[in-house]
């Protein structure tokens, strides 16, 4: 990892006094993850502010996604803590038992999928699926559980005519937009999206992360953005992290990494885009 | 002590059809049933003469409990008459040697498929229900693996979704029969395929409710005095079936629950589906002395 603090501290003086006078909301110090043979992730650590877009670039296989399903407590790692700066909330997140980061889960951390069947149920209605959320949370008044999958689907956009439509009828930009009605339905804390324009055409995705920027510009909902599309982390990202076989290589400011990468796979990564 | 005196020792059990050990395991967890009310216990479920899915269940808790002494009722859907019913009573009388009955009232145990009588039972009787399929989890989770999980974490999300969706697209909750309700506050149960008019006869009842599926091989119990309650929202009520106006084409009786019996010229009407109250009913009407007992419901309403 090249550190870059000199570059950030000038920057972090300049700019957004969010960035320099919170604690951070997401704190992950020294995660590593081991399938069998392969190790995921190598002692990875990274913090995220409050509203701040971090984003998470590398290839296929460096540990974006693994990063991603250990934030939203789908996996226990081998060593290492992640901490949720939120009221009622243990330092390590991890030593809760299934239960309880289930709720937190449903309640806290929204998470958008590459793949809609990971996140949707196709066959139930669009508002269903954003309900499901909330009648997991305990709401159990039909018309709240409506108005509130209205509300949810309309900031992101969803045509409301199509309310009730199941996501299996729906486009691709469509089912991704319910994927996202769903996961900011209960206003989360941390908002985690893997790869969510992926597969997506060009105007799509335009669309799509045009939808986050205004959901992020009015709520101000810390994300959490891996992709390996660099378009799209330099469009939405306020910091960055580069991942490369497991570890973090490079982290810093967007547009500093972006104009200036320092270690030779960045470098490598934004000229390949270049 | 030798393995003749375990066998010598047990002799006094193997009755009614079912050995010593096999109405250990069936008391054993029909008492953990009783502890966790709504939990389903799995079981050792044993061969009986009558093929998987006919009652097996039923009749398996119905062997273990019975004495030469006790009174036995065994009705099908209501009816007391149907070839099912009257070959698991007459089975019972049988291999139990024990006294059998079609009045709900005087009955001790009694098996059913489907149905709770409409007279009210007595904390010492006992109503034991034969059930097809015991996991309410079942059409959100087919993983059974993943449903147990969901119910450790009292997970029942999937089954509020799916009572939203039938409400999404047909106005209101389609679920006929195994009504899924929540028991003692914390599990879910299909309590049987017994119709939406039976569901609130459950709630804080006096008797014990035995519910076991012997093809599933799972016992769950709700013991008297606890809460079944529907899953139904907040603002969507829960509704049973409309059959308060109608009036038993044979006992006069009305505001039961009624099987409907077309006719042939398209025209339909109505019998009441608990045949011994109906029985009753007719008795009644020809000028007997009342042998009714309370009911659940009177003019259709719950009382």
């Amino acid at each position: 990892m090249v550190p870059r603090r000199a570059d950030d501290l000038m920057t972090l003086a300049l700019d957004p006094p969010r960035l320099v006078e919170t604690r951070p909301l997401v704190e992950v110090q020294a995660l590593s993850l081991r399938y069998g043979e392969v190790q995921a992730l190598r002692d990875v650590s990274l913090n995220v502010m409050p509203g701040e877009v971090l984003g998470v670039v590398g290839e296929s296989g460096s540990g974006k996604s693994t990063l991603l399903r250990l934030l939203n407590l789908e996996e226990t790692p081998d060593t290492g803590t992640y901490g949720l700066d939120l009221a009622g909330l243990p330092d390590n997140l991890f030593s809760l038992d299934r239960y309880a980061r289930r709720m937190l889960c449903a309640t806290r951390i929204g998470i958008v999928y590459q793949n809609p069947h990971l996140g949707l149920l196709m066959r139930h209605s669009s508002s269903g699926n954003v309900a499901e959320r909330l009648l997991v949370a305990g709401e159990r008044r039909f018309a709240t559980l409506r108005a509130a999958a209205r509300s949810a689907l309309e900031a992101s956009e969803f045509p409301l005519e199509r309310f009730d439509a199941p996501p299996a009828e729906l486009s691709g930009g469509m089912q991704q937009r319910v994927q996202l009605a769903k996961a900011i339905a209960l206003e989360p804390a941390l908002l985690l999206l893997d790869e969510p324009t992926t597969g997506l055409d060009v105007s799509v995705q335009a669309l799509v992360l045009d939808t986050l920027k205004q959901l992020q510009a009015a709520r101000a909902i810390t994300m959490v953005l891996v992709s390996h599309d660099l378009g799209v982390i330099r469009t939405m990202a306020d910091r960055v992290v580069v991942m490369r076989g497991g570890r973090i290589v490079e982290t810093g400011l967007a547009d500093q990494v972006f104009q200036d990468p320092q270690h030779p796979y960045t470098q490598q990564l934004v000229h390949a885009k270049l | 002590m030798t393995l003749a005196d375990f066998a010598h020792r047990g002799a006094a059990s193997s009755y009614a059809f079912l050995d010593a050990s096999a109405k250990r395991e069936l008391r054993r967890k029909m008492l953990k049933a009783v502890c966790v009310p709504g939990c389903q216990m799995p079981y050792a479920s044993r061969e009986v003469p009558i093929a998987r899915g006919w009652g097996t269940g039923g009749l398996q808790v119905s062997l273990t409990l019975v004495t030469p002494k006790t009174s036995v009722k065994v009705i099908d859907q209501g009816a007391d008459d149907s070839v099912n019913a009257a070959s698991i009573r007459r089975f019972i009388a049988r291999v139990a040697g024990c006294p059998v009955t079609t009045d709900t009232c005087t009955a001790d145990l009694i098996q059913s498929r489907h149905r709770i009588p409409e007279e009210i039972l007595r904390p010492d009787q006992i109503l034991v229900l034969q059930v097809p399929n015991p996991e309410p989890l079942r059409p959100v989770q087919p993983n059974m693996s993943v449903a147990r999980q969901m119910h450790a974490d009292a997970d029942y999300g999937r089954m509020w979704l799916q009572l939203y969706e039938e409400i999404v697209r047909s106005g209101r909750v389609m679920q006929g029969s195994a009504y899924p309700s929540l028991v003692n506050g914390r599990h879910v149960m299909t309590p049987s395929p017994i119709p939406r008019w039976d569901v609130p006869k459950l709630h804080m009842a006096r008797h014990l409710t035995i519910l076991c599926a012997g093809r599933e091989k799972r016992i769950h119990a709700v013991p008297p005095f606890t809460r079944v309650e529907p899953l139904v929202f907040d603002d969507i009520p829960y509704r049973v079936e409309e059959h308060a106006n109608l009036t038993c084409a044979k006992s006069r009786a009305r505001g039961f629950f009624m099987n409907e019996l077309p006719q042939a010229d398209g025209s339909a009407i109505h019998e009441i589906s608990d045949s011994g109250y109906g029985e009753k009913s007719i008795r009644l009407r020809d000028g007997e002395t009342d042998v009714r007992g309370q009911t659940w419901y009177r003019d259709g309403r719950m009382t």
